[in-house]
């Protein structure tokens, strides 16, 4: 152990063999020089094509999104307010709203929590490690993107339904999964599987493995690696997975629809209850709860450009 | 610390990539494993590590089993040839990484760890970039917190996988130098992978020769370039003609004509003649045992290397030569050759 004390004692000695050509270090890249290759393919640099061709293509493109995405936004918020803001927050007062918030809010905050842990574990084994099985597994965790959400719910009444699978056994023993809030969160973390996983996969593949084993090397345990090296670097790809985890997870309604069993003020969640209100004629109270997951996606979009613009910049430049 | 590998033997699918591999360093030295890519060094150097696991054999650090052991409880300084800094971690906090994950009961307090990263970063004297992330780094100064945040832990011995691969040549050649200093002042056990041959002979005490998964040859760097133990060796280190010979009953002969050597005790059989660039003498023709025609002569320094076309045999061989410019070589000039020091070994199939 006598050689390991050694080891730095001597730094002022060893000042004098360090190699000198490299001192002069180029300065870290100023925002501006960072910005550059954003520059480089912006809109001004590709003027590739003859002014009234572009301004035709744009027009179109304008006009499409104005028509199918800008206009039925308006049409929701101007709806929830036709008959001004008293009725608005009085609809969105109703127990039957508000039950259906809670309800929402209850459901995503399981399955995005459940699957935040389960997506990371998944993401983890297909980037970090080899394994027979894996291909086949990555599919699966495609699967509830391919399969319609009716299906999806449907998988769950065939499962849990009184003539379903285990339909007998959950009867005998007095529990409630189908048409109550364990069957909504498990459809919905069904169909909301893919997000965290997938946002974090690609980002995982692409750092390696080399920092968690230099941080083992350097001694570090599991968890420590985990929580110093591993999350930190993949902590604004999971933000986003979970952002996107999480508006899907409110924003459900085919899955949900198939297990909820539409028991008022039990279990409608707000998109149900915005099909049910409209059904009923009800058009200002059901705009004001759609009104509400509007804003959740526009939130959600903001947001979403935010994070975009952090996993952008995390990319490290490749090794020269 | 000592270090030894037992037998070890690795695959991967049904591909060998370490098959019984022997290998002993002694206290302080400075070994490098050399080899082509694919040749299982970089393999060995991460079973040593605790990074992979062997199939069969042993590993001992200082006489002690490390199987036994994972990576995290080795004691060993690893530093990656993609240098793998923490890259959300200041150049400060990634030397510091070690330091900060030990065990609460043996961890330094916080003003130790402080003294101790600015005594590592001093030592690699890039204490000035302390507050920079990995990503606004060179390559070179990239290595070198590598180095620092490996040896903060204050390893046992320490293992370097092509350490200077990814850098340009002319920082290379300086921490190739470096490195060596360094290893001389804190005599840290080290082994270093590397495909460059030029980099293991200059700087370590011993060369490791692999290839296949074997070793081919153990030896100071002077050993293995003079005294090449196998026909790999020879063709990889140092720039070799190699010539298709017969040997039988002590005669050599190229392509029926017979060479003006002794086979050395080189077994009768299809062989390879192997003669270093520098170890061929030219003469006037009709002086020597092989006869050629200049083709091209490229001077500079103090050689003239020249293109020369064997004539007889079958085909056409062309070899090239490092001459001294004693007497400057003409193209399409008839010289003979004679080899000074060659070595004879059995053709492999």
């Amino acid at each position: 152990m006598s050689t390991q004390s050694s080891v730095v004692t001597s730094a002022t000695e060893l000042r004098a063999y360090a190699p000198t050509a490299d001192l002069t270090v180029s300065p870290p890249p100023s925002r501006i020089e960072r910005a550059r290759p954003r520059t480089g393919t912006s809109p001004d640099n590709l003027r590739t094509e003859p002014g009234p061709v572009r301004f035709i293509i744009i027009t179109l493109a304008v006009t499409f999104l104005s028509v199918f995405v800008v206009l039925p936004l308006v049409v929701v918020f101007a709806s929830a307010f036709s008959k001004g803001i008293g009725t608005y927050l009085a609809a969105l007062g109703e127990p039957e709203a508000l039950s259906a918030i809670k309800l929402t809010l209850l459901v995503a905050a399981i399955s995005v929590t459940l699957n935040l842990v389960f997506g990371v574990i998944a993401a983890w084994a297909i980037a970090k490690f080899d394994f027979t099985g894996k291909t086949f597994l990555i599919t699966l965790i495609d699967l509830p993107f391919s399969v319609s959400p009716v299906i999806s719910g449907l998988v769950f009444v065939l499962l849990f339904g009184a003539q379903g699978f285990f339909g007998t056994w959950l009867q005998a023993h007095d529990i409630h999964i189908l048409f109550a809030v364990p069957g909504i969160a498990l459809a919905t973390i069904f169909v909301t599987f893919p997000f965290v996983a997938r946002s974090l996969i690609p980002l995982m593949q692409e750092q390696g493995t080399q920092e968690e084993e230099a941080a083992i090397s350097l001694g570090a345990s599991g968890l420590q690696t985990f929580f110093r090296v591993t999350l930190p670097n993949i902590k604004w790809g999971l933000l986003y997975g979970v952002l996107l985890c999480n508006a899907r997870a409110m924003g459900e309604f085919g899955a949900v629809s198939v297990v909820s069993g539409h028991i008022r003020g039990e279990t409608n969640t707000m998109p149900l209850l915005v099909e049910i209100l409209y059904n009923e004629y009800q058009f200002v109270a059901s705009f004001a709860i759609a009104s509400l997951l509007a804003m959740l996606a526009l939130i959600t979009l903001v947001v979403k450009t935010v994070l975009e613009r952090r996993l952008d910049e995390g990319q490290e430049p490749r090794d020269h | 610390m000592t270090i030894e590998v037992k037998n070890i033997v690795k695959k991967f699918g049904s591909f060998a990539a370490l098959d019984n591999v022997d290998l002993k360093v002694d206290q302080g030295e400075l070994l490098a494993l050399l080899g082509p890519s694919g040749s299982g060094k970089t393999t060995l150097l991460r079973i040593i590590a605790g990074l992979d696991w062997p199939d069969a054999g042993e590993v001992l650090i200082d006489g002690e089993n490390a199987l036994a052991r994972g990576a995290s409880e080795r004691h060993v300084g690893f530093v990656f040839q993609h240098y793998a800094l923490f890259r959300h971690m200041t150049v400060f906090e990634n030397v510091a990484f070690g330091l900060r994950v030990q065990p609460r009961a043996i961890r330094k307090d916080e003003a130790t760890i402080r003294a101790r990263v600015k005594e590592l970063l001093d030592l690699v004297q890039l204490d000035w970039l302390s507050d920079r992330y990995p990503s606004q780094l060179s390559g070179g100064q990239r290595q070198r917190i590598a180095l620092a945040r490996a040896l903060a832990i204050e390893p046992r011995i320490l293992l370097l996988d092509e350490p200077f691969g990814a850098l340009d040549a002319k920082v290379r050649k300086e921490l190739r130098q470096w490195l060596r200093s360094l290893h001389s002042e804190i005599h840290v056990t080290s082994i270093f992978v590397t495909h460059d041959q030029e980099e293991a002979l200059e700087v370590a005490n011993r060369v490791v020769v692999m290839d296949k998964g074997r070793i081919e040859q153990i030896g100071t760097p002077g050993e293995v370039y003079d005294h090449p133990a196998t026909a790999f060796v020879h063709g990889f280190i140092g720039e070799s003609i190699v010539l298709p010979v017969d040997v039988s009953g002590g005669s050599v002969r190229l392509g029926g004509r017979p060479l003006n050597i002794a086979a050395n005790g080189a077994a009768s059989g299809a062989s390879k003649l192997f003669v270093r660039r520098h170890d061929m003498q030219i003469g006037p023709a009709g002086s020597g045992s092989l006869e050629g025609a200049v083709r091209h002569v490229r001077s500079f320094g103090p050689i003239q290397r020249a293109e020369v076309a064997l004539s007889g045999g079958e085909g056409k061989t062309i070899i090239e030569i490092d001459a001294p410019r004693d007497r400057e070589l003409q193209a399409g000039e008839i010289v003979s050759l004679q080899p000074r020091r060659y070595r004879i070994f059995a053709a492999q199939d």
